[in-house]
């Protein structure tokens, strides 16, 4: 083959790694039953298709062909390893993988099952909160242990460890790869849209660090959202869709180039996506049409009214209060009550608003939520009270990591007449 | 796969789940061939704990966790994955009052010393 071709075979494998190989990896854990084998297959088949590849050329399917080269490359290794095996009474993995394992199926649907079981699997309720949104980035996302780290502040060490953690307990408790049967789902899926949650928030607004916001983790958190929907056609799941997207239609307009915050209110709204805005409030409208209405489709209606307004002045507040209400009643939260208290303020000014909130303080819950001070400093700066809003933007930037953050507080105590 | 259910109750609720009902979760699970066997235990205060130290015997009164919640009883059972032993443990009747600890067993390994395979990835 002419040295062009062998070139352009070495970039048709590297861009297939990028596009694909989460889901070839998903399926390999589901045909070994292991998190290391399947790593191992992973990168095996890779390594034979760039020997292969440049000498036969691409082959009709390289997906399954991929997979297929991981699962026998995998069965090989494990029988190479039996033969220097001196335990005697282990189980011949091997044998059962070539006699048992369910055959591979080539249809898309099968691998799309495969990455959800993935997700299912590191979400598990048996698996420590914090571990689970650590195993997700890592085995279904694909991101770093050291990317992770950063993302939630955490040593890499720490992360490194929870995830070895939860891979050995899937393995020695037998987790099962699979998407929970019908009873078993609600309980189940719970704990996977609160992590795809978790991830989208941390990319659209990060707890810490010099940007506000990682792209690249909200995508990969759409991109969850999108993949669940498809396979699960709950309300819920469609809410929590919707919500993402609605938030996500903003992102061009949320920051100056400089990384400065703005606010909703003072956005350019000819800059929010309108194709996101669309998709978005399409899917909150089907969620609501179902009969049970959940925490994220509510938070989705919320988000859907602020998109669709032409303007700040224009927004339905009563509309977002009445869904707060709503909120509240299925989620009572010190932090749902504090945006309620907000939308209250913008409907009925600052002096009601301020009484909401000064109730909502002395309940302690919010004392350390950097915005509920923030929003006590905005409602006295703009009742004139300019030396208890000083003391509250103080607050609020003393519990602030994020450097944009901080940097739009700072500007607003500074603005603040003495 | 075997999975040892532990039963774990406060001791104001120690008989909150009566014989009756865990007679019956336990005829139940015998049936559908997933019980291996289990038993409830009398309160902590029964326990004597043994220990071997260099070659000589202790023999002490009582287990020394000053736990809220003491172990009561427990169910070996076969499930085929955790999923089916979180189902069999969500029907034992002290459930509802106390907690179940669900963990799997492993095999003794010959020329493997218990602190490595504790250890073992």
């Amino acid at each position: 083959m002419p040295s062009a071709d062998i070139a352009r075979v070495r970039a048709e494998i590297d861009a297939l790694y990028r596009r694909e190989s989460r889901r070839i990896f998903a399926t390999l854990i589901r045909l070994l039953g292991d998190f290391e084998r399947a790593e191992e297959a992973l990168s095996d088949a890779f390594r034979a298709a760039m020997e292969k590849w440049p000498a036969d050329g691409l082959p009709q399917n390289p997906v399954s062909w991929l997979i297929s080269a991981g699962r026998f490359k995998s069965i090989d290794r494990q029988r190479r390893e039996k033969r220097f095996d001196h335990l005697e009474d282990r189980p011949d993995v091997a044998e059962t993988l070539t006699d048992n394992a369910p055959a591979f199926d080539e249809r898309e649907g099968l691998l799309e099952d495969d990455r959800l079981r993935l997700v299912f699997t590191c979400c598990h309720p048996a698996i420590a909160p914090d571990a689970q949104v650590a195993l997700t980035l890592r085995e279904v996302c694909g991101l770093a242990t050291e990317e992770i780290a950063a993302a939630f502040l955490t040593p890499a060490p720490t992360i490194a460890q929870r995830i070895v953690r939860a891979k050995g307990k899937i393995r020695d408790a037998n987790i099962p790869y699979q998407v929970p049967s019908r009873d078993e789902l609600p309980a189940r899926l719970d704990s996977v849209l609160r992590v795809v949650y978790l991830v989208f928030n941390e990319g659209y607004s990060a707890s810490s660090g010099d940007s506000a916001t990682r792209p690249d983790l909200s995508g990969e958190a759409i991109r969850l959202g999108r993949l669940l929907r498809e396979l699960i056609p709950e309300p819920e799941v469609q809410g929590l869709l919707a919500l993402m997207l609605l938030h996500e239609s903003r992102r061009e307009a949320r920051a100056t180039p400089d990384g400065d915050l703005i606010l909703l209110d003072e956005q350019d709204r000819s800059r929010w996506n309108r194709e996101l805005i669309e998709e978005g409030a399409a899917l909150t409208r089907a969620a609501f049409s179902a009969q049970r209405v959940g925490t994220y489709s509510l938070q989705a209606a919320i988000a859907a009214v602020h998109a669709e307004s032409p303007s700040a002045a224009e927004t339905d507040w009563s509309e977002i209060i009445g869904l707060y209400d709503l909120l509240l009643r299925i989620q009572p939260s010190p932090i749902i009550a504090l945006n309620r208290t907000v939308a209250v303020a913008q409907l009925r000014g600052p002096q009601l608003g301020l009484e909401h909130l000064d109730e909502l303080l002395a309940d302690g819950a919010l004392d350390e939520y950097q915005l509920a001070h923030a929003a006590r400093a905005d409602f006295c700066r703009r009742l004139g009270r300019n030396d208890e809003a000083r003391a509250a933007y103080t607050r609020a930037i003393e519990l602030t990591a994020q450097g944009p953050a901080r940097r739009f507080l700072e500007r607003r105590r500074a603005a603040l007449q003495a | 796969m075997k999975y040892l259910c532990l039963v774990y109750l406060s001791p104001e609720h120690w008989n909150s789940a009566s014989d009756d009902a865990c007679i019956a979760c336990g005829d139940q699970l015998r049936r559908s061939g997933k019980l291996l066997g289990g038993s409830p235990l009398h309160p902590v205060n029964t326990a004597t704990t043994v220990r071997v130290r260099h070659g000589q015997v202790s023999v002490t009164d009582g287990p020394f966790a000053e736990t809220k919640e003491q172990l009561a009883g427990f169910y070996m059972v076969e499930a085929r994955d955790l999923n089916e032993a979180i189902q069999i443990a969500s029907k034992i009747p002290p459930a509802q009052f106390g907690s179940i600890e669900v963990r799997p067993t492993r095999e003794l390994v010959p020329g493997v010393t218990q602190a490595a395979a504790a250890a073992a990835p």
